[in-house]
């Protein structure tokens, strides 16, 4: 087998989630299956056993080109503030952690961002933006960021950015097993450098509230059975992931968990321009569309699937728990 | 002669800590704990609607975000004046255990345990035993946990949508009504956690666990198990090397009050000092004379706000020091254990004080009392009756939620102004226990239990147990 790949994982301003969630893989066991694609963690903040002076030394190896390091994962934003100083992150040799970061990309070969945060700035740039957070080579959704439009890993890639908040174990494990197995091109990767393997798909694909859909049967409150989209500021039918075809947790998505998809996976997410559970509306028409349909046919195709909603479906969408069950029609054999 | 040392990045934390301890013949003389980063999310709550609040809160923590979720429901439901239907509140409560089983086994195997691997214990008896099992990343320990914890949280694809980050738990109740179906998978989750519980971390029956009533039975069930599970390999290092002497902070303890059912709660509220004494929420302030903010009075959470200063004389640490009545609490499972008169909780601190090994022992009694709490919520689940009720616009109101996290006490204190979020401050448990000094001097609570610690060598050992044995989250701590 080839030389096992040194993965540096740093975590700066987010929450953490996103480790927490790639604990959730469900491979059998999450070291192993990294081991196994030939992946070796140097040093993970959360998982590593070595503290202070022993991961400076990890760290500084990786700098001064005694380890090489081949893959940098950063988890959370990059913290600029206060006045472009990236004061509010500071590690303990009083380098802010804004220019370790910096200087470790120079030298991976592969650039990580993991999670929404470490992509675009996330939920950490949100509101009045206190800590003038941004993403590894976007400033939400424009090109730049902290690295510059122009940021190459060593490998020639840009920063691959696994969007989500919080990511999901498998697209991370998955991105991972790509770069280590030689797969991963720049063609894999999506406008906003999302790998396309979760990214190539909406939401909506797989959403168990489908029936309700079509026929625009929706919901008015939480734990309503109905469709989201067209009161409760549901995203699926624009957002760019896999999470009903590829569940969370074994069993669950936003949608199947009784609650709006935000759509985390894009840049911007965290401020819609609008309560985050209501649908804005122009003449009681919502107005984020579904991608890629065209106004005029999604207005007379819901009008025309309102007006033909069977019983059953418009009842138990306004319902916590099926009202009326799929009629049972007795088949004769032919 | 003492000398000073700074300790960081202090890993198998969940967010970014440093710790700097001076030195006096070899042990600490003074801690001073240093939370480097921060994040601003008061700030961002600022104008948002309220409901949005629901988005934002449980993204200030990967590891306690449905309790952030929690509190920021019960705060919205309070200024709404709305109560959860009994499924809802059923709900909430099995999906805020979920976490808190989840938190105390990931503290348990992946942060604290690591230590005991270290080569410094070369020579102990079970050296060889447990860098075997709980080395970090290559122990045997983790082909065990791992898959066990990913299929335990199985329980949030179904009550959840997902862990971390969901939107299910609402001011109304629950947004993820089940079926009977899903009754039955998730009573077989349960059903397998169990097994892997008893099996593999304590060897015996959770009742058994959580029967024992004093320091004396807890170490006769530690002899009549040799050593075959993790909880009884843990009690015999720990008390070869003392740690139930090791890490005493104030022994002044504070909880809100676990799991509320109709009338009262699994786990009570109270404070502990010596006796057990009614919490009086507005005794809280928080003092900032240490912290980099603005300002230099400390302030009751409802008028509290938060303002970086990077610069301000005095000041070491993005954290706040909350104090209740002007007093250093600890919070956490001990101080849960104890405030709800667990009788080994009792015992431990009434010979000891707190002490690492008491944090510890306090955390697997909770997964003992709490899955058994889980099996039977569970039960009371009548499907095709309501789980949520319909939330209603907020003009001007205020609310608090009060939660216990895996980590303590956690506080959301809402203003809604012409509907709009006015002020929004949370006081989260690591707050309290990581806390830098406040006007008066008074050290916080890691501060205090650092203090007379052996320090040895480059990183000392037993700083790291007194450290972790608190269960920190840094990134709750700097939101």
């Amino acid at each position: 087998m080839s030389k096992p790949l040194n993965l540096l994982w740093l975590q700066s301003g987010g929450c953490g989630g996103c480790t927490l969630s790639l604990l959730n893989a469900d491979y059998s066991h999450l070291f192993d299956t990294l081991a196994g694609f030939g992946i070796h963690l140097i040093w993970h903040p959360s998982l590593s056993e070595q503290s202070a002076d022993e991961a400076k030394k990890i760290i500084d190896d990786c700098l001064n080109g005694s380890t090489q390091l081949d893959i940098l994962c950063l988890e959370g934003a990059v913290l600029q503030g206060p006045y472009a100083t990236g004061g509010y992150h500071r590690t303990t040799t009083g380098e802010t952690m804004m220019n370790l970061v910096k200087r470790l990309a120079q030298v991976s070969r592969f650039t990580v961002a993991v999670g929404s945060c470490a992509a675009f700035g996330g939920i950490t740039a949100g509101g009045c933006n206190p800590t003038d957070a941004c993403g590894l080579q976007f400033d939400v959704d424009t090109l730049g960021g902290l690295l510059g439009n122009d940021y190459r890993a060593q490998s020639g890639l840009p920063v691959i950015n696994i969007a989500g908040c919080p990511t999901h174990p498998n697209w991370v494990i998955e991105t991972l097993a790509a770069i280590s197995s030689g797969l991963l091109t720049e063609s894999m990767l999506d406008a906003f450098q999302r790998p396309r393997l979760y990214a190539d798909h909406l939401v909506h694909h797989g959403c168990t509230r489908n029936e309700y859909y079509e026929f625009k049967a929706s919901a008015h409150k939480p734990s309503d059975l109905g469709c989201l989209m067209e009161n409760l500021g549901c995203k699926g039918t624009q957002a760019h992931a896999d999470c009903n075809i590829r569940l969370w947790n074994g069993e669950g998505s936003c949608t199947r968990g009784g609650y709006t998809c935000i759509a985390c996976t894009d840049p911007g997410f965290e401020e819609p321009g609008h309560p985050f559970l209501e649908t804005p509306k122009i003449a009681g028409i919502p107005i984020g569309l579904p991608a890629d349909m065209p106004k005029a046919w999604f207005v007379a195709l819901a009008a025309l699937s309102k007006s033909a909603t069977p019983k059953r479906v418009k009842e138990n969408a306004q319902a916590d728990h099926q009202v009326v069950a799929p009629t049972v029609k007795r088949v004769h054999r032919k | 002669m003492s000398t000073r040392r700074v300790i960081g990045p202090f890993n198998r934390v969940e967010g970014d800590l440093e710790v700097t301890i001076e030195i006096a013949d070899g042990r600490v003389s003074a801690a001073y704990v240093n939370s480097p980063m921060y994040r601003g999310f008061e700030q961002i709550l600022q104008g948002k609607h309220p409901m949005d609040a629901l988005v934002y809160v449980p993204r200030i923590c990967g590891i306690c975000s449905v309790a952030q979720s929690a509190a920021s429901a019960q705060a919205l439901a309070q200024a709404m004046g709305l109560q959860a239907p009994e499924n809802g509140r059923l709900a909430a409560n099995l999906t805020l255990a979920a976490e808190n089983l989840a938190d105390h086994l990931s503290h348990f195997y992946l942060f604290f345990m690591p230590d005991f691997a270290r080569e410094t214990y070369q020579g102990r008896q079970w050296c060889v035993d447990a860098q075997a099992r709980f080395k970090a990343v290559t122990g045997s320990a983790m082909a065990d946990v791992l898959p066990a914890r990913a299929k335990f949280m199985h329980v949030m694809g179904y009550l959840a949508g997902k862990w971390p980050h969901t939107l299910s738990l609402q001011p109304g109740g629950s947004s993820r009504p089940l079926e009977d179906a899903e009754k039955l998978r998730l009573a077989i989750l349960l059903r397998e956690f169990r097994v892997f519980l008893e099996r593999t971390l304590f060897g015996d029956k959770l009742e058994v666990v959580a029967a024992l009533d004093s320091e004396a039975a807890l170490l006769g069930w530690m002899e009549s198990r040799a050593t075959k599970a993790d909880f009884p390999r843990f009690l015999t290092m720990a008390y070869d090397l003392d740690l139930h002497k090791l890490g005493r902070a104030t022994d002044r303890f504070m909880s809100v009050g676990a799991y509320p059912d109709s009338i009262t709660s699994l786990f009570a509220p109270g404070v502990w000092d010596g006796g057990l004494k009614q919490l009086d929420i507005s005794s809280i302030s928080e003092d900032v004379s240490h912290s980099w903010m603005e300002g230099n009075s400390a302030l009751p959470p409802a008028r509290g706000h938060t303002l970086p200063q990077l610069n301000k004389a005095g000041a070491y640490s993005w954290c706040k020091a909350p104090r209740l009545g002007g007093r250093v609490l600890e919070t956490g499972a001990l101080a849960r254990q104890i405030v709800a008169g667990h009788p080994l909780a009792h015992d431990l601190i009434t010979r000891h004080g707190g002490s690492v090994t008491a944090r510890v022992v306090a955390r697997m009694l909770e997964i003992a009392l709490v899955l058994p709490a889980m099996e039977s919520w569970l039960c009371k689940i009548k499907p095709g009756e309501p789980f949520c009720f319909p939330v209603k616009p907020l003009e001007h109101a205020s609310g608090v939620g009060l939660i216990e996290a895996a980590r303590g006490s956690l506080g959301h204190w809402l203003d809604v102004r012409e509907g709009k979020i006015h002020n929004y401050q949370i006081v989260a448990p690591t707050t309290w226990n990581f806390s830098p000094r406040d006007a008066a001097g008074n050290p916080g609570a890691l501060e205090h239990a650092l203090v007379g610690v052996l320090a040895e060598g480059e990183v000392p050992v037993a700083v790291q147990h007194v450290v972790r044995s608190f269960d920190p989250c840094m990134v709750c701590t700097v939101h």
